[in-house]
Parts: structure tokens; sequence; C-alpha cells
């Protein structure tokens, strides 16, 4: 169970001046539902997914979450991952001179550590992740390189994915995952969530474009306008949006 | 945020900051010419080479300190500095190392450094300075067998006078500069290796400095002769006890590859830093260079330099023969209030030269981090190549980092490459790590051990390991 109740969280921008981003977000997510939030540019979804995960920068004046009966927000941005929350970047960074394998190892190994699992040793590991990358369509010269470094944007978004494979998350939250994709990645994002739902995995689909929803087909659809979560209802509402737009739901949104 | 644990990883204690109690024989501070006439004498050096030390004597007499690198300190009295201290032995000098003073081996132990038979296991040969002489050199019968000579610079004046009086001084002649001409005056001690036509020295050779006495200069020169067609690697490692005084280090260093030779010259330079608010550390000064004379003979530098208060040198090669290489692999941190000056200069010569600079600095705290960089292309240099590489990692915002690289291109047919970056570390980089299960510390070191890489991996195994401990980083896993 993931709860969110009256999530509001604000930046400091450059001026120094406090900007309201998110205006109070109430969300319930049951184990094993997709959930995909929609909404213009600007309207705070990505906001809310790193803030989700723990980002600093974002203040947060009221509100809770509860990740599995735990209170997430006082946890460390590590802590929730090693709960079992995943966060897919809009912007996957670069860390040259990092291997991606070795990146993916000590990231797998510390979430087991914080678990109080076996490590996994080299061998096993490697047989794993080499199952793994064949799933998102990467080649395995991809696991020698450095992390992100290089790599197309297709590429990159393939490799989140093969990092969510590999991390197993009981929540993962994809921030925008499709955007910028070409339909073969849109299909490997797609399949490699898919893959991973089993009833009690849960997901959050931050996007755009209702095309990611004909392949990922989700429980619930959210409209997100100026840091409220305006709308709410089943898969059809995204093939509303397509056809009508943002525009209809913003008389709704009560400042 | 961040900065909590960056503190945490670039402020580890000095762990070599102990004080060796041991009986020296220790000249009164001050200079002069019956300093230098003392150094000689109880040396029993040759007449020729008092002679040398003497010119450089005279001409550092009319020198001025340099003042042109980014870094500050007060004058130094240097009067009141003392030229010679060696630890007292019964004889000449311990002649095997049973001889000698078990307190010092002790100290050698501490430092982790195998003077015993464990080296044999490490297969290094290691020869060992501490504060001005050389106190014992492993293996050399293992040595003497290739054919390598690898003994203390005391030693080979006396054994290898020939050697000497055609080598020294050809590639970093005692006018070069105050440092240098200071250390001709005054080198007290330090390292030899010849290695003949054809050899392949078998195993690494290693030289460890160590200061412990108190205002007392180090002044080591090291000459390395790679005949033709041989090849050496050479290692060199520094510590010094935690004093609230500067102590100077001024070395010189040669290397001189003949045709086809090959020297690959290996620094991890831990002198004491001093502490937070800057108080004591070392000086070092030194002027380190190779000459590629040899056609298609090559030298490659690698250093990292995490230690001393203020570092200032400039590992360089001059390349003469016709298609010699020339290499320059550094990392530079500097932590609290460090300051260090260090680049290269190539200097090609020879036709078809190629050249090479990979330079990583880091600073943290309020160090601050210059790369001096110059690659000169002579006239006689037809398609001379270099490729520079100059990166700089901020970690707080109070450190800095500086870049003057020059260029001087007298021939048309050169290509020269430089390619800079300045980066801080990067929020979006830590989070995406943490955001993966890895905790912040460790996220610190796995992003600096990744901005370094280029050059840890030209280090050779053992030293490798010991520079990524100093900068406190885990190894980098080597799955399948």
């Amino acid at each position: 169970m993931f709860i969110i109740k009256n999530l509001q969280a604000s930046i400091i921008d450059e001026k120094q001046t406090m900007q309201s981003i998110l205006r109070g977000i109430n969300l319930t997510i049951n184990p094993g539902e997709v959930h995909a939030i929609m909404g213009p540019n600007g309207s705070g979804k990505s906001t809310l997914a790193n803030t989700l995960a723990g980002r600093e920068e974002y203040q947060i004046s009221q509100g809770e979450v509860q990740f599995n009966g735990k209170n997430l927000l006082t946890m460390l941005p590590e802590e929730r991952a090693s709960e079992g929350l995943f966060l897919a970047f809009q912007y996957p960074v670069e860390i040259p001179g990092v291997n991606n394998m070795y990146f993916l190892k000590a990231a797998v190994n510390s979430i087991r550590k914080q678990r109080q699992l076996p490590l996994l040793d080299a061998m096993d590991f490697l047989a794993l992740i080499k199952h793994k990358i064949k799933d998102v369509g990467l080649d395995e010269s991809f696991l020698y390189r450095a992390v992100n470094e290089g790599f197309s944007g297709g590429e990159k978004k393939r490799n989140e994915v093969l990092q969510m494979l590999m991390l197993e998350p009981s929540l993962a939250i994809l921030d925008e995952t499709d955007s910028g994709l070409d339909i073969d990645s849109l299909q490997v994002v797609a399949q490699g969530v898919n893959s991973l739902r089993d009833g009690k995995r849960s997901f959050i689909v931050v996007t755009h474009y209702q095309r990611l929803l004909n392949y990922l087909v989700p429980d619930v659809v959210h409209v997100m306008l100026q840091g409220k979560i305006v709308k709410t209802g089943g898969k059809e509402l995204a093939l509303e949006l397509e056809e009508k737009g943002y525009g209809w739901l913003e008389n709704q949104v009560i400042v | 945020m961040a900065n909590h644990y960056l503190k945490q990883v670039v402020n580890k204690s000095y762990e070599y900051g102990f004080i060796t109690a041991i009986e020296s024989d220790t000249f009164a501070p001050g200079l002069s010419e019956d300093v230098i006439r003392k150094i000689s004498s109880l040396k029993n050096e040759p007449e020729f080479m008092l002679a040398w030390r003497l010119k450089a004597y005279h001409y550092w007499l009319t020198l001025t300190p340099p003042r042109w690198a980014q870094v500050s300190f007060p004058d130094i009295d240097y009067q009141s500095l003392i030229y010679y201290s060696a630890p007292k032995s019964k004889k000449d000098g311990p002649k095997s190392l049973g001889e000698v003073d078990p307190k010092l081996l002790e100290t050698y132990e501490k430092l982790g450094i195998p003077l015993h038979e464990r080296a044999k296991l490490a297969g290094i040969a290691v020869d060992a300075v501490f504060d001005s002489v050389s106190v014992a050199t492993t293996f050399k019968e293992k040595l003497a067998e290739a054919g390598v000579i690898f003994c203390s610079f005391s030693e080979a004046v006396k054994k290898y006078p020939e050697l000497i009086k055609k080598y020294l001084g050809t590639v970093v002649p005692y006018r070069d500069n105050f440092y240098a001409a200071l250390n001709s005056a005054v080198f007290s001690d330090g390292s030899f290796v010849y290695v003949p036509k054809g050899v392949r020295c078998p195993m690494e050779l290693s030289t460890y400095f160590r200061i412990n006495a108190a205002n007392t200069g180090q002044f080591e020169r090291t000459l390395i002769i790679a005949d033709e067609e041989s090849y050496v690697s050479y290692l060199e490692g520094c510590t010094a006890p935690m004093r609230d005084e500067n102590q100077l280090h001024a070395a010189v260093v040669e290397l001189i590859a003949l045709d086809k030779a090959q020297i690959k010259y290996s620094t991890v330079q831990n002198w004491y830093p001093g502490d937070e608010e800057g108080r004591g550390g070392i000086y070092n000064f030194v002027t380190k260079r190779g000459a590629c004379r040899g056609k298609k003979s090559k030298i490659s530098w690698t250093q990292i330099e995490t230690g001393s208060a203020i570092t200032w040198k400039y590992p360089s090669v001059i390349l003469q023969g016709d298609d010699s290489v020339g290499e320059f692999y550094s990392v530079a941190l500097t932590n609290h209030k460090q300051q260090a000056d260090t680049g290269t200069k190539m200097i090609h010569i020879g036709k078809n030269t190629r050249s090479t600079i990979i330079s990583k600095g880091i600073s943290a705290g309020f160090g601050q981090n210059t790369y001096r960089g110059l690659v000169r292309i002579l006239p006689t240099a037809t398609n001379a190549r270099n490729y520079t590489q100059c990166d700089s990692l901020l970690l707080s915002p109070t450190c800095g980092a500086h870049t003057f690289p020059a260029i001087d291109v007298k021939n048309a047919t050169a290509q020269v490459e430089h390619e800079a970056s300045t980066s801080k570390i990067g929020e979006d980089q830590l989070f995406y790590c943490r955001q993966r299960g890895i905790s912040e510390e460790d996220a610190v070191s796995m992003i600096v051990n990744g901005f370094c890489k280029q050059v840890f991996k030209e280090l050779p195994m053992e030293f490798a390991v010991e520079a990524q401990k100093l900068l406190e980083v885990s190894l980098e896993g080597s799955v399948g």
C-alpha cells in the first residue's frame, strides 16, 4: 500500500522566493495497480516523482506519505530505495569512469545488504544481468561502458528499465520514460513494466502521451494541473485527454 | 546535504604522522661553502662531484625563488634549514639489512613498505631514503644477475663515476631553476638506476622517501638511465611526520631513455599536507624531467599527488629522438588549505614525436589546484602530435581550480589538441546513485574514483590499490 495524503511541496527558485509546486496531492495505490499521471508541462508531475524519491531541494510543508505502513518522508533516498521504491529518471545522468555493471552490482548489493539478504557474487550477478539485458534489447557491451556515458536517449531509457528489472522494486515510478522514444523503445519500456507485474508490485507512470498506455494498460488515470490531481478515471480518460487536451479541465482547478 | 559526507571522505586523518626516535648525525642549520664541502667529504665523493656542487651553489646564490606559480607562502629562510641529517650508524653505513637500525626497519614496517623478504612476493626492489640518506636497497643480487644497477646515489658516485659524469645534470642542469640549483649543491642522496642494453628490468623498482628530522630539508636526486631497447618501471612513495613547521623537499629526478628504451615512472606522493588550518606540511618543490634521447624511446610519468602543503612540480619530457613518446598522467587532490601548482612540459624536437597529457585535479575544502602545462613543437618536429585533457572536479564552494595551458607550435604539420572541463560534483549524480540504494559516502567515492580512472589505470597494480585507498575509494570491482 502506498498512500499520499495532502502532500504539499515547494522549491526555492533562483530569486530566492518560495514556489509552491505540489498543492495537496492525495493518492492511494493498492498492491498490483498501475496508476498513470498525466498533465501538461509544469503541472508538478516530475516534482511529485522526485519528492517521493527523496530529492532534497524540494521542501515539504505539509502532508504525509505511507509506504508499506512506514513514514516515507523521514527516510533517506537510499533507504527509500531499499524499501522498494524505484525512480526511472526523466534525464538519467552520466557518471564518467564508472562501469555500468559495477554500478548496478553496487546498487543491487547495497540494497540486498540493507534488506539483510546474502550478497550476489560476481558469477551469479553476471549470469543474471546477461539474461536481463537481452530483455531490454541492449547489447552486452553496454555493461562495460561508463554509466549512461555517450548513450543515446533511447539507450539511456532502456538502461533505466534494465536497472528496474535488476532491482525488482515494489513501487516503480516512471518519470516520462516514454518521452522522445521510438516505437520499439516504447514497447521495451512497456514490456519491462509488464514483466514485473505480479499482482503485488505497483507502478506510477508519469507521461504526457496516451501512446505508452496502449502497451501498458493502467488501472487508474489521474490528471494533474497546477500541483493538484483534478480528475481521476479509468484507462478511457487517457483517450479522452488525447482527444480534448487539458484545457477543458482547467476550470476545475481551485486555487 | 552532500557536504557532510564529502568532508568525511576527503578528511581522513594522516596516518603516517609519527616521529621515529632515532639517533642522527645532524648538521647545524645554515648553508655555506663549508657545509657543501662537509657533505661531500662525509660521502667520500670524488673531486668532480664537489666541483659540480660548488658551481651549483655559487650559481644558486645569484638566483631568487620563482614567484610565478599560483601558490602563496612566506619566504623561506634558507639559513635556518638543516642540510644534512642521517641516521647514526656504527660504521660507514649499513652494508646489509641486518646492519640497519631495527627502529628504522620498524618505521618502514609501519609505513607498509616491505624491506624484508616479503618484498619478493610483491616483486618490488626497494631503495629507502630516510631523511637525507639511502638506508637500504633490497634485491641487489637478483637485479645484478640481470645486469641492472640499482643503488643509492652516493654509492653510484663512487662505483660508477663514469656514468654519473656522463649523465648527471644533462636533463636538469644545475642552472635550470632555483630549487634545482639548490638541490645540485646540497643533495645528500637518492637513487640511481642503470638498465643495460636490451634488458627488461625483472621487477618494479621502488624508492620510499621519508622525512623524519625536524627543520630538515630533503634534497634527493634520482637518475635513471635506460640503455637501448631496455625497459624499467620505477615507483616512488613519500611520507613525513606531522610537524607544525613547514619542511622543504626539493628533489631532482632525471630520466634518460636511449633508442627504443622505455621508462615508466610512477609517484604516489603523500607528504604530510599540514593541518586543517594550514599549519605545517611539506613544501614539495620538485624538478622532474625525462629525455627521450633515442629513436622510438618512451617516457611515461604517472603521479598521484595527495599530500604536501604546497606542490610545485612539472614532470616533463624532452622528445628528442624521432618517433619518441611522452606521457603525463596526473591526479592531484588538494584539501583544507593545500595548494598545488602542477602539470608538465612536452618539448617536441624529433620527427613524429607524440605526447599525451591527462590531468585530473580535485579540490576540496579551501584547496587550490592549478594545472600548468606547456606543449612546444619546435621547427624540426615534423608530424608531431599532442593530446591534452585537463579536468577539474570541485567538491566544495570554497575551493578553486585554475588552468594555465600554453601551446607553442613552430611546425605547421603538428597536430595539437586540448580539451578541458571543470565540474562540481553533481547533486544529480549523487542523487542518482542514492536512488539506486548506494549510500552517499559510497556514491562520492564512486564518482571521484570514476573521475580518476584514466590515470589510475596507468599505475602498476600495487600502487593503483594504494592510490585508491588514498582517495578513500573502494576498488572498482572486476566482474566478468
